[in-house]
């Protein structure tokens, strides 16, 4: 099992680096790939954050919290985690592009 | 006229009487609740026949909802994340009394005599305790201030201990209280501090002796010996992971009553993909045993002679179950994605597995390691079993 997945990590690894650069930029997130990561936030996400994002063992991140702080470095939290808090490195699992997605959602609100 | 409308009444009554379940005598003993988590709503069901009874809406943000029982096992109270605190009449399945008592929770406990519930709040920081009946407010205690000033601590862990005691761990402050209410409601506070980097959940062995808190900061747990307080506070499975790397946790494990088989108890390792096990007499590690993703739920079969195990994303949709006397895993089931939660029925001859993403509680035999039944849910977590009622710490 772990084999697999770690092989399919680095295949998906591998894939990226063949792709030219501007499509890995602008090629758009697929309706399913979308539909999956709005689960994961959701429910994932919200075991810690709460499924109404109102806040956990993890912080509230509803957009009135979330205003003044910059997409990049929400972005980059996602990415590499907080170290020294519950919060994990997500990027084993989501690429950039996913984690961009997921802040954008964020500043839009989401309800279960 | 007057006379007749009420004869009519009073017949539609005693018609409508005669047709509902809710008359016929029951006991309450193989009764459950399901929570649906997204839905705000629970489902009581009975575990004689593995059928759903009724469902009972209303119950706000049921994001890390828990249940404790009143002591006729009679009345299930539900606690919310938005700090709601609901008593369901599981015999009517009707709300009895329902209160917003804090701003942010994260679960509770009813007192050795039943009088009493205590809830563990994140926000604010503390714990609220409430009388059974009517839900009225009997003492706030305030969680000591993190060190930044900005709030109370966060606190979790929260279970009852024999005396008429609650215990919580403070995630921030690295603290166990013991909050006695024996002599009245006011109640005796006594603090162990520094305990360790953030304690995340915790559990009390079922004699109510031994309360162990997890630490999420560090690798190992804190062990508070309720026979002899005044020995403080001991570490214990202490650097369990050293020299490897810790891997990344998507979901924080949860310490639920007591894993033991023997002299040995099973606890989730945190950030490595194992069950650890350790000498009850000694509180050393003794092995460990590797499992599929990081554990979240390590919980023994009544009977103690399996453990079953279940993981955070993205293994949540895994099952294990681990022989106590070998170590050795019997199985990996597949439920589905989103495993969240397990249930053993009291004598354990079945185990109830809520799986979110297939909006189904599924029904297992413990023996065969087969799928018997399943229940449709909606995004099902936690299950609660009426047998809670009985026992100490849960």
């Amino acid at each position: 099992m772990t084999v697999t997945k770690i092989a399919s990590q680095f295949f998906g690894v591998i894939m990226m680096s063949l792709l030219p650069l501007s499509l890995s930029v602008a090629a758009p997130l697929s309706t399913e790939r979308q539909a999956t990561l709005e689960h994961l936030l959701i429910q994932d996400c919200g075991s810690c954050h709460g499924l109404r994002m109102t806040g956990g063992l993890g912080p509230a991140l509803t957009p009135q919290l979330l205003a003044d702080k910059s997409r990049e470095s929400l972005i980059a939290t996602v990415m590499f985690g907080r170290p020294g808090t519950a919060m994990p490195p997500w990027d084993a699992l989501l690429n950039e592009q996913e984690a961009a997605w997921m802040i954008d959602r964020l500043l839009q609100g989401v309800t279960p | 006229m007057m006379r007749r409308i009420g004869t009519v009444v009073l017949a539609g009554l005693l018609t409508a009487c005669a047709g509902q379940p809710s008359t016929q005598l029951r006991g309450t003993g193989d009764l459950g609740i399901v929570i649906e988590r997204a839905a705000g709503s629970v489902q009581i069901v009975e575990h004689s026949h593995n059928t759903t009874l009724a469902r009972v809406e209303g119950l706000g943000d049921l994001s890390h909802a828990s249940v404790v029982f009143s002591r006729d096992a009679r009345f299930a109270y539900v606690f919310g994340r938005d700090g709601g605190l609901t008593k369901i009449d599981m015999l009517t399945a009707k709300i009895d009394k329902r209160i917003i008592q804090g701003g942010n929770s994260i679960g509770g406990a009813i007192s050795q005599d039943g009088r009493l519930i205590a809830v563990g709040n994140y926000e604010p920081g503390g714990v609220k305790v409430f009388d059974a009946d009517t839900l009225e407010l009997v003492a706030d205690i305030p969680a000591t201030t993190v060190a930044d000033g900005s709030r109370g601590s966060r606190v979790v862990g929260m279970v009852d201990a024999p005396g008429q005691k609650f215990l919580v761990s403070l995630f921030d402050t690295g603290e166990i209280w013991i909050a006695d209410f024996s002599k009245s409601n006011t109640p005796k506070i006594t603090r162990f501090t520094n305990i360790g980097d953030q304690p995340y959940d915790s559990m009390l062995t079922p004699d109510g002796r031994y309360y162990i808190a997890g630490l999420f900061g560090e690798d190992g747990m804190a062990l508070l010996d309720l026979w002899h307080p005044e020995k403080g506070v001991k570490r214990i499975l202490d650097g369990y992971g050293r020299g490897s790397e810790k891997l990344p946790v998507y979901k924080m494990p949860h310490l639920e009553g007591w894993t033991v088989a023997g002299d040995h108890a099973f606890v989730p390792a945190i950030g490595r993909h194992k069950v650890l096990v350790m000498d009850t007499n000694t509180w050393q590690q003794t092995g460990s045993i590797d499992t599929v993703g990081q554990p979240v739920f390590v919980m023994a079969r009544p009977d103690a002679r399996q453990i079953w195990v279940n993981f955070a994303f993205p293994d949540n949709q895994f099952v294990q179950v681990i022989d106590s006397e070998t170590h050795e895993i019997l199985a990996t089931l597949e439920p589905g994605p989103g495993v969240l939660h397990m249930e053993f029925t009291p004598r354990g001859e079945h185990i109830w597995i809520s799986v979110r993403d297939k909006g189904e509680v599924q029904v297992w035999d413990t023996a065969t390691l087969k799928k018997l039944h399943t229940l449709p849910a909606d995004n099902p977590s936690g299950i609660f079993f009426s047998d809670r009622a009985h026992r100490i710490g849960l």
